[in-house]
């Protein structure tokens, strides 16, 4: 788009909190509903026509509710977290690029700075619990620490793979370089390493460890640690937690989108744009959500043991075979 | 090796069993009766807390006041009085009070009643904020079958 400097730098902030605050609103609504499908309940139905005024009255009750730090806790760091959760997936957006024309910011090294934000997101859930002085909250933070280890390793395994066969870090060069069809998508691109789809499952199996989301929700577990890192927030600064989880989901899925699905690109070849790249999107998104109300929590040190056992591995493996593969081809 | 690598696979395909199992549930239809807009109707036998038969054409309750329910009551819920008018065959009761609170509905006033004027009802919307409310439910004032 033309528009002049800082207005356009204006609009994208705009846009991309416009963007963030609707997703994590309505993602919860969408949560709810599908949780509800997959149990046959109608789910939210009594607020706003199906229940779609839901997250505005959700958003108010928690607005109205005192925010209470605990006098134990860390202050600073107990205020502080709500604020880091939500912030890198605000800043992850800015590269996403939404079609050939939208996107924020074109940055070469675009990759590298969704992942240096997005390890932040996991931080600062560990930086809550810590800061909470409250013994589930503590113990929820080890967990984090070392849920987060396993799993960015082999995300970063994956993604590096991944960068061996496109070559850029440019979100948008990697997008463009999927064009025509949907065998040209990386997750269908078996010439430059037969296991790709099963790159693409590691990848997603790491971004719901990533984003806590069930079955890897161990920082929240809720049946054993209250609510883990988020047991003794109050009002919106649980609130801003729960939007966060929306984000970064969000953001994962957008980054799946672009590196395993061909972002903007039409599968058929016949059109291409912003519908396509949200409609890729909100089908990961469904598949998220399907996988939580499918699969029950898994116990922590098996999480560990998929994560060191298997995926890092196998992922290894995968990174060795294409390394070999571009060599010789 | 063989048996681990057969575990990983058997366990793939278990997961996406689990998936296909959701996913079929998520397009059935809703299971839920949606409660206060709608309800089940209530079977045949339910018993909610009895009421009295009435004449259709007249609307006069068919109660003979005989007292037989009274003395079949084996918690002592009921009170029921009557007088006989000038030019009746039969009594006709003035008062017909049930205390519910102590009600096991067991169904021994409805089976004694010689001319059948007792029944159960469907109600089980049943609510208030005193317990003083179902003490002493009027029947005879009580026109209508409660909301059910």
């Amino acid at each position: 788009m033309n528009v002049p400097e800082p207005y356009r730098l204006l609009l994208y902030l705009v846009g991309t909190l416009a963007f963030v605050g609707l997703n994590a609103a309505y993602l919860v609504w969408v949560e709810r509903k599908g949780a509800a499908r997959f149990q046959r309940r109608p789910g939210p139905t009594e607020v706003g026509p199906a229940g779609l005024l839901q997250p505005i009255a959700d958003a108010l009750k928690l607005l109205s509710k005192q925010v209470l730090v605990p006098p134990e806790a860390d202050r600073l760091l107990f205020r502080l977290a709500p604020l880091l959760v939500l912030m890198p997936a605000l800043m992850c957006l800015a590269t996403i690029p939404f079609s050939a024309a939208l996107g924020a910011r074109d940055l070469n090294l675009g990759l590298v700075m969704v992942f240096a934000f997005g390890s932040i997101n996991v931080l600062a859930i560990m930086l809550g619990g810590w800061a909470s002085r409250n013994k589930y909250s503590i113990i929820s933070a080890a967990r984090i620490v070392s849920q987060n280890v396993a799993y960015e390793i082999p995300m970063l395994l994956v993604v590096i793979t991944l960068l061996m066969v496109t070559g850029t870090m440019n979100l948008r060069e990697i997008v463009e370089q999927q064009a025509g069809g949907f065998w040209h998508w990386h997750i269908l691109r078996l010439t430059a390493n037969p296991l790709m789809p099963v790159t693409f499952l590691i990848f997603f199996i790491c971004l719901l460890a990533e984003t806590n989301r069930a079955p890897f929700d161990m920082a929240e577990a809720e049946s054993e640690l209250v609510a883990g890192a988020f047991t003794e927030y109050a009002g919106m600064s649980f609130g801003v937690f729960f939007m966060a989880e929306y984000a970064n989901v969000l953001v994962g899925c957008s980054l799946a989108t672009v590196l395993f699905f061909g972002g903007w690109q039409s599968p058929v070849g016949v059109g291409s744009g912003l519908l396509w790249f949200l409609l890729k999107l909100y089908l990961l998104i469904f598949l998220v959500v399907w996988v939580r109300w499918t699969f029950p929590r898994t116990q922590f040190y098996r999480l560990l043991n998929l994560s060191w056992t298997l995926l890092i591995p196998v992922s290894l493996g995968i990174l060795l075979l294409t390394a070999g593969l571009l060599k010789v081809f | 090796m063989k048996r681990a690598l057969s575990d990983l696979f058997g366990g793939f395909v278990s997961l996406l069993t689990g998936l296909r199992i959701t996913l079929q549930q998520f397009f059935k239809p809703s299971v839920t009766v949606h409660y206060p807009h709608e309800t089940l109707p209530m079977p045949e036998r339910f018993r909610g807390p009895v009421m009295l038969v009435r004449d259709p054409a007249t609307g006069q309750a068919l109660c003979i006041a005989c007292k037989s329910c009274e003395k079949a009551c084996p918690s002592d819920c009921l009170v029921v009085e009557g007088v006989k008018r000038e030019g009746d065959k039969k009594k006709s009761v003035t008062e017909f009070k049930l205390d519910f609170t102590r009600c096991s509905l067991c169904g021994s006033c409805v089976e004694v009643c010689p001319v059948d004027a007792l029944k159960f009802s469907k109600a089980y919307n049943l609510a208030s904020t005193s317990r003083t409310a179902f003490c002493q439910i009027d029947l005879l004032e009580r026109r209508e079958e409660p909301r059910p």
